[in-house]
């Protein structure tokens, strides 16, 4: 009799463990889902977007519905998979889009002299805001869109600098 | 009442479980029909025009291979095509950063840092690197691990044809550094 009842608790109990714990895997799965989907904080340094974006390091909202729906063009700020190493991402400002003719300095420190290109098709053409201290599209070439994680729309921190990009 | 009940409850658990599939398909595996013959030998064998959508081949793809990048010669990968990247494309590494490749149209490249060289393993029907050139890693979306459907043809896959891939790549590494020669005796 006593070992009865022994189990008929247990069983409740394993019941409440069970249902606690697809509650958070559900909430995780809503947190994967806003994160890669919708939006996403993301901290980024460096000195290749300087006037932008501080060269300590600033906390973006970045929002990944745009790349989905094709809504980008020049000028907006996004983030990039590098090119070179997959596991790096980098924020850069769009120059072209495919189609387009774009026309860069080749060497800024050292001469004046100009190349012009045309985006291939799929590749958008992207550039850091500082031009004396960013690898982009001038060293690596066209990025593929395939690459392009979000579109950067406020920064969050620090929070004197809040705002839209 | 008992209507709007039952509608908001099986609404619920439509998004619950879409939300749960998306997590595990973008996180862990998922599966993917193959479309086209330019992958005939391994996906596809078989392909009439008539029973295509019937055929199709499905295959496992698995995502954990996204945390580190880190891939081998011979891994059969789904990436989205460097041209269009709503399209996915699924083709087998031929070559990884710091190998010779040589080709038609380039005559010998080394692949750069971050990016592999990727051919379809029907050379005739294929659109790969042998047309658009190295693409960078970032553009791998997944491993392919097994073929799922039709069923007289499950299995792991890639043990089976390691050996030929292992000379494959012998024979395109001999050809690159071939072709690299030639190219400095003509200078």
């Amino acid at each position: 009799m006593r070992l009865f009842q022994y189990l008929s608790q247990w069983k409740s109990k394993a019941k409440d463990g069970i249902q606690q714990s697809l509650l958070i895997a559900k909430f995780l799965c809503l947190l994967h889902v806003t994160n890669n989907y919708v939006f996403s904080p993301v901290m980024v340094y460096g000195p290749s977007m300087l006037p932008t974006l501080n060269l300590t390091g600033d906390v973006l909202l970045v929002e990944h519905l745009s790349p989905l729906l094709d809504k980008l063009g020049p000028g907006d700020v996004i983030l990039v998979r590098s090119p070179d190493n997959p596991r790096k991402t980098v924020t850069k400002r769009i120059i072209g889009m495919e189609g387009d003719t774009v026309t860069f300095l080749a060497d800024p420190s050292r001469s004046d002299r100009y190349i012009s290109l045309k985006v291939p098709k799929g590749h958008v053409w992207i550039q850091g805001d500082n031009i004396f201290a960013s690898k982009d599209s001038r060293q690596l070439g066209p990025i593929p869109c395939g690459l392009i994680l979000g579109k950067v729309l406020y920064r969050v921190w620090p929070p004197e600098g809040f705002g839209s990009l | 009442m008992g209507t709007v009940n039952f509608i908001w409850n099986l609404t619920k658990n439509y998004f619950t479980f879409g939300l749960i599939g998306l997590t595990v398909s973008d996180r862990y595996a998922s599966i993917v029909p193959v479309g086209g013959i330019s992958m005939s030998p391994t996906f596809n064998p078989h392909d009439d025009s008539s029973m295509r959508a019937l055929t199709r081949d499905f295959v496992v793809v698995e995502k954990l291979c996204l945390e580190k990048f880190k891939f081998s010669l011979g891994d059969v990968v789904v990436f989205s095509s460097p041209t269009n990247h709503k399209e996915k494309n699924i083709k087998r590494i031929t070559a990884l950063p710091g190998d010779l490749v040589s080709t038609p149209h380039y005559d010998a490249v080394v692949i750069p840092e971050g990016h592999c060289w990727v051919e379809g393993d029907n050379q005739a029907w294929s659109l790969d690197s042998r047309s658009f050139g190295p693409i960078p890693l970032g553009l791998v979306r997944g491993r392919v691990t097994h073929v799922v459907w039709p069923p007289h043809r499950v299995a792991p896959f890639r043990q089976t044809l390691n050996c030929y891939l292992a000379i494959c790549y012998i024979l395109v590494t001999v050809h690159g550094f071939v072709a690299l020669e030639q190219r400095t005796f003509r200078k």
